[in-house]
């Protein structure tokens, strides 16, 4: 049961330098919060204060934006890929 | 002037977090370390002349005292030069509206025909100051062409990333000048999000993810240019297409620039967004009151503002609510309207997005949010050459007939 979740130069401070890492949980919830196990701190830098994923941050999962899943209950099966990116870019 | 890391920015002195604040230096980033907030350019401005400006080149290097760039952006010679495009007064439009003085502001004129050449010309000085070998984007279409048009002149190497179901007219027009085109199986929110990806694993210089703070600084020229050309003063109106966001939170920008500068008159000034109902995110939350946007799949034939998770969004609510102005929506069909009602009255053939704004216009009048007896300016920001696609089942032949007179004589009438 587990997932790669990609994460962006910004929070590598968290993972040593790595810029993907693996996680468990049956979602994404569960996985950011095993991530928290190991990477202390990156939690709340992806989750607000009220345990909502932060305005300026997206979160994808399969290449989807989960604010178009289950937010942070969508579920993350074996193999799943998690990209966690910041929301300002474009246009 | 110098910063800290000894680059020349011109006027610009550092980056700080539109939200929290928090400052961060210049450099190649985009987002705050602390909150993720979107990055802005401070400034030290000098004291700057209408003169001064006056005595300048006819592009947006007139305004280089007000830009991120060095002083002698001017004398760059790899460079599209940008800007400095006609403000066309509308009698025919105005009086077909029942406005009184209405102006479009047509960035046609630029070097690949949208206001997409003031931004990126902007971000590759940017880029070239910061030293990256190759530049990059996420776009449209517009931005795409821009890119990989100012990279051919600049003499470095571009990788331009689009959806790859946009119109022929942006796909050809982007890969004639020899980038590296990369066309994505998804829409522009999906290409967005790849190239975030792509810029924290390559060294590219991405126009819109890491040297975003200095690009968007571009489209403050438009706002200085309606200014200037309407005798150093401000509008009492104006009606911005809404994709990001970015431009319409510019425009104010650069409109509290002027006055902060002395360079015109205080006045108060109202900011309308236009959108297209298939992809309204902005104007859906500013009509509900929300002060988040929620994201959308787009599905509209205005392909230039199909960004259905805008990151300027909440920005450009803010601007509207500040300026006593709205943000609308239009349908498709009204779309395709409005770029008729403005070539046949102003001999103007905008893209789409144009369309998305003159329509809005029409309905912001229609129903009494904008006032038809106030100055207006309109923003076209892009050709009608470029999507055809868009209004070829609507126009065409008036008639087909063998080459007689007599024949000529019977299909058009005196």
């Amino acid at each position: 049961m587990s997932v790669i979740v990609r994460v962006p130069t910004i929070l590598r401070s968290y993972t040593g330098g790595e810029a993907e890492i693996a996680g468990e949980g049956a979602t994404l919830n569960d996985v950011l919060h095993d991530l928290e196990t190991r990477h202390a701190g990156l939690l709340t830098r992806v989750l607000d204060d009220n345990g909502k994923i932060r305005r300026f941050v997206n979160v994808y999962v399969n290449e989807e934006d989960v604010r178009f899943e289950q937010g942070l209950e969508t579920p993350t099966p074996s193999g799943t890929a998690v990209s966690i990116l910041a929301a300002v870019a474009g246009g | 002037m110098t910063n800290p890391n000894q680059l020349d920015f011109g006027p610009a002195t550092g980056l700080i977090c539109r939200e929290c604040e928090t400052p961060a230096e210049l450099g190649a980033r985009h987002v705050c370390a602390e909150c993720f907030g979107p990055l802005e350019v401070k400034y030290e401005f000098g004291a700057i002349t209408r003169e001064q400006i006056e005595a300048g080149p006819r592009s947006i290097w007139r305004y280089a005292a007000l830009l991120p760039v060095p002083a002698d952006a001017a004398n760059r010679p790899l460079d599209l030069a940008p800007g400095f495009t006609k403000l066309q007064e509308s009698h025919n439009l105005a009086q077909r509206l029942g406005m009184t003085k209405l102006w479009i502001k047509d960035d046609r004129d630029n070097p690949t025909h949208s206001f997409k050449d003031r931004v990126v010309a902007v971000a590759m000085t940017a880029g070239k100051t910061l030293g990256f070998k190759t530049i990059s984007c996420a776009s449209t279409g517009n931005l795409a062409n821009a890119v990989a048009a100012a990279a051919a002149r600049a003499g470095v190497k571009s990788v331009v990333l689009i959806p790859d179901n946009l119109e022929q007219g942006k796909v050809v027009t982007s890969a004639v000048y020899g980038t590296t085109l990369v066309g994505i199986h998804g829409n522009y929110d999906d290409v967005n999000r790849l190239c975030s990806e792509i810029a924290d694993d390559r060294g590219y210089g991405f126009v819109n993810v890491n040297l975003r703070p200095y690009y968007a600084e571009g489209s403050k020229t438009l706002g200085y240019e309606i200014a200037e050309q309407l005798g150093w003063r401000l509008p009492d109106q104006v009606v911005v297409p809404i994709a990001s966001g970015s431009l319409l939170t510019k425009i104010d920008k650069a409109f509290k620039e002027l006055i902060a500068l002395g360079l015109v008159e205080a006045k108060p000034y109202r900011i309308f967004g236009a959108q297209a109902t298939g992809c309204n995110p902005v104007a859906e939350a500013f009509e509900k009151g929300w002060d988040v946007v929620r994201p959308q799949k787009p599905n509209t034939i205005a392909k230039s503002l199909a960004i259905g998770n805008p990151a300027d969004g909440p920005y450009a609510i803010d601007v509207a609510n500040r300026t006593n102005g709205s943000i609308g929506h239009v349908s498709d069909e009204q779309i395709v309207d409005g770029i008729r009602l403005l070539a046949e009255t102003e001999g103007i053939f905008a893209e789409t997005a144009g369309g998305v704004t003159v329509a809005n216009l029409k309905q912001f009048i229609e129903r009494g949010e904008l006032d038809p007896t106030l100055e207006t300016v309109v923003l076209n920001t892009g050709d009608g050459l470029k999507t055809i696609e868009a209004i070829s089942d609507n126009v065409g032949f008036t008639v087909t007939i063998p080459p007689s007179l007599e024949a000529f004589r019977a299909a058009v009438p005196e």
